[in-house]
């Protein structure tokens, strides 16, 4: 059972595909807790489920077996319409690609998702400015993301994910399209929000180095499941 | 979503693709175009139509004669079965009917044969009393001249054909005096029971020639009323007042002198009733039929005509709906366009916390929007087109000396009826694409490239 200072607790999460007649396991029994305003990285090669757990965390998929308890809401039990509420309210989300959207202008980007959660018309334009002056865009409302560079359009999907202020922020390869010193504004952003906000991060990147650097925790995992210790000192020693 | 926000969405998204989507919209305005065009040539013959008949003054009056009168118009037969006894169309009569609910007035047809001179020449014809209500009722619109000055002058209204046969020029006739020559009755000297100790009926009348100089003020396309419930088609009109103070011998008179019950009273041959609309032309028939009369209106030949230009506007309404049927396939086809082009925005707004439901309103409002203008626009290309029609419609009947027609007509209840049609039809053809985008995995959406 998760405790008070649990954000998030996964039991025994496996999610499986069925891929032309064949079964994938993206993941494999994964059991793991973070902790309130904690920093996860969820380190990994390539194909080892690591965005696939995160896409589970984030109620995007639901996972074949096992529970998911994210800020004290068993994600098996929500219909798709509290599922959305969930992703709305409680969670915030960057990509690699930034997936801002091109035809919006920044404020547009950051008011969507205070439009779905039908935020009152007048205390968006404070909200959004207030997300933006977080990530010192301010002079760029009016912009489109073509307009920034690759830096200034993740900052971007930083203020969007945070404008409806959630208690958890996924981050899927956040420096993944960046330059190594962007990348790591990028990373000291995330972790000064962090703090400030008191925010739970989880954050899925293949930068061990930087992860070491910014993150609190790491937890890496292999072929769908989180790898022990020994496991991990193995990989070191390969 | 609030409904603002999915609307200004909706908007922003159709602005973004604004030529695909402004053609799919012109498709739905081109369909909405058909649609209205052939409705309103529908509606608009039906209105011409009804118009006619309507200044005919036929579908607001009933015509009443009394039952044992041997005229085809009341059906004798039928009439005969009833069980009320036969009742004498007297004045009481006029006066009962006259209380009816729903009848605006209750007049005689005075209508007989005359000879009218003119220029020397004598021309044998029907007079018809006009009562004065009918210069309101449409009858006498685009005639010549003017309706009578009062209701009691001593002027006459000719019928079309009729100045002609008088004059080459009838419009010359207009101003000029003829002379109408009618058979007076005179009310012989009716013998007492005393006096008549035969037990033969009494009363009687002599007819006396009478002369009338009547001043022509207008002539008329036909008689209002043409026929029905009177003997023949009225050639000369007057007004009733002044045709009744006359006291012409009429068909019916010959036949009230053999009966013994209408010696001291005036009787007559029939009445025209006008209600205050079409629609209560059937109850009022009943009415006047159950109190003892035989009546007649033209309201089952409006109910066929009505029939027939509903089955008529169904069919032009069925080939007019093809061309929409096409657009709808634009609408699916643009929409379904668009939900390959904005997966990965699909799963961005489920990221973000876009619900299904959002997602496929979103889409529906973007179908229903096209439909909206298509179905403005639509009504406003099929009102041009129906206006072109009846422009060249009216070009041709200038040039073959024929008067110009109002061919189309688009009355409120189209507009309104189009452009819900249109956004209902719109709004189905989006129901397929807009609950394919909100069965989008998101996480299959956000890797889509």
């Amino acid at each position: 059972m998760p405790n008070a200072d649990t954000a998030i607790q996964l039991e025994h999460v496996s999610r499986q595909y069925i891929m032309g007649g064949a079964t994938i396991q993206a993941v494999n029994d994964v059991s793991l807790a973070v902790a309130r305003n904690e920093f996860l990285a969820l380190l990994g090669s390539s194909g080892s489920g690591k965005s696939t757990l995160l896409n589970l965390i984030a109620g995007l998929d639901r996972p074949t077996t096992g529970s998911i308890v994210a800020q004290g809401q068993n994600l098996a039990e929500l219909t798709s319409i509290e599922l959305a509420r969930y992703r709305c309210n409680t969670i915030g989300m960057i990509f690699q690609s930034f997936n801002l959207l091109p035809r919006m202008t920044l404020e547009e980007n950051i008011e969507l998702p205070l439009r779905l959660a039908e935020v009152e018309r007048e205390e968006r334009p404070g909200r959004v400015h207030e997300a933006l002056e977080r990530v010192r865009l301010t002079h760029r409302l009016g912009h489109r993301p073509a307009e920034l560079s690759g830096g200034e359009q993740q900052r971007v999907a930083i203020a969007r994910a945070l404008v409806n202020r959630p208690k958890i922020l996924l981050a899927d390869e956040p420096t993944g399209n960046l330059d190594s010193v962007t990348g790591e504004a990028i990373l000291s952003l995330l972790r000064d929000v962090q703090r400030q906000l008191g925010m739970t991060i989880v954050m899925v990147t293949h930068e061990r180095l930087l992860a070491e650097r910014y993150a609190d925790r790491l937890a890496i995992m292999g072929d769908g499941r989180l790898l022990s210790s020994s496991e991990i000192a193995k990989e070191a020693a390969r | 979503m609030k409904p603002r926000d999915l609307s200004d969405l909706a908007f922003r998204n159709l602005r973004e693709a604004v030529l695909r989507n402004s053609l799919t919209t012109l498709g739905v305005a081109v369909g909405v175009a058909s649609l209205v065009a052939m409705l309103s040539l529908g509606v608009g013959l039906q209105e011409l139509a009804s118009k006619r008949l309507s200044q005919s003054g036929l579908f607001d009056t009933i015509f009443v004669t009394p039952k044992n009168n041997f005229r085809g118009m009341a059906r004798p037969q039928r009439e005969m079965q009833s069980d009320k006894p036969p009742r004498t169309l007297d004045e009481d009569a006029r006066k009962e009917i006259e209380k009816l609910p729903n009848v605006i007035e209750v007049y005689p047809q005075v209508r007989f044969f005359t000879e009218v001179r003119f220029n020397n020449k004598p021309f044998a014809t029907v007079v018809a009393g006009m009562p004065d209500s009918s210069r309101n009722s449409g009858s006498f619109d685009g005639m010549q001249g003017n309706f009578f000055s009062s209701p009691t002058a001593n002027e006459a209204i000719l019928q079309i054909e009729f100045a002609k046969d008088l004059s080459e020029k009838p419009t010359s006739l207009i101003g000029q005096d003829l002379v109408l020559r009618y058979a007076e009755r005179q009310a012989l000297p009716g013998n007492d029971d005393s006096a008549n100790p035969s037990g033969e009926p009494s009363g009687g009348f002599s007819v006396v020639p009478k002369e009338l100089r009547l001043k022509i003020v207008g002539i008329v396309e036909t008689e209002p009323a043409a026929g029905y419930g009177g003997y023949g088609n009225a050639r000369l009109l007057m007004p009733l007042s002044t045709a009744s103070t006359l006291r012409a011998a009429q068909v019916n008179d010959l036949r009230d002198i053999v009966r013994d019950n209408t010696a001291n009273k005036t009787t007559y041959a029939s009445l025209s009733v006008r209600a205050k609309s079409p629609s209560q032309v059937e109850t009022l028939e009943a009415s006047i039929k159950a109190m003892g009369f035989a009546a007649f209106s033209l309201l089952d030949a409006s109910k066929s005509l009505r029939t027939f230009f509903s089955v008529f506007d169904l069919l032009l309404g069925i080939f007019g709906s093809l061309a929409l049927a096409v657009a709808t396939l634009g609408i699916v086809n643009t929409l379904v366009m668009a939900i390959l082009e904005r997966r990965r925005e699909i799963g961005v707004l489920k990221a973000l916390g876009a619900a299904d439901s959002d997602v496929q309103q979103l889409f529906f409002v973007e179908a229903g929007v096209m439909g909206l203008f298509g179905g403005f626009f639509g009504v406003l290309f099929g009102w041009l087109l129906g206006r072109a029609i009846t422009f060249g419609t009216n070009v041709y009947l200038k040039r073959q000396n024929l008067n110009p027609i109002e061919l189309s007509s688009v009355p409120w209840w189209l507009v309104i009826a189009a452009i819900v049609f249109a956004v209902l039809v719109s709004l189905a053809a989006g129901l397929y694409p807009a609950s394919r985008a909100a069965k989008l995995n998101p996480v299959d959406a956000l890797r889509y490239e």
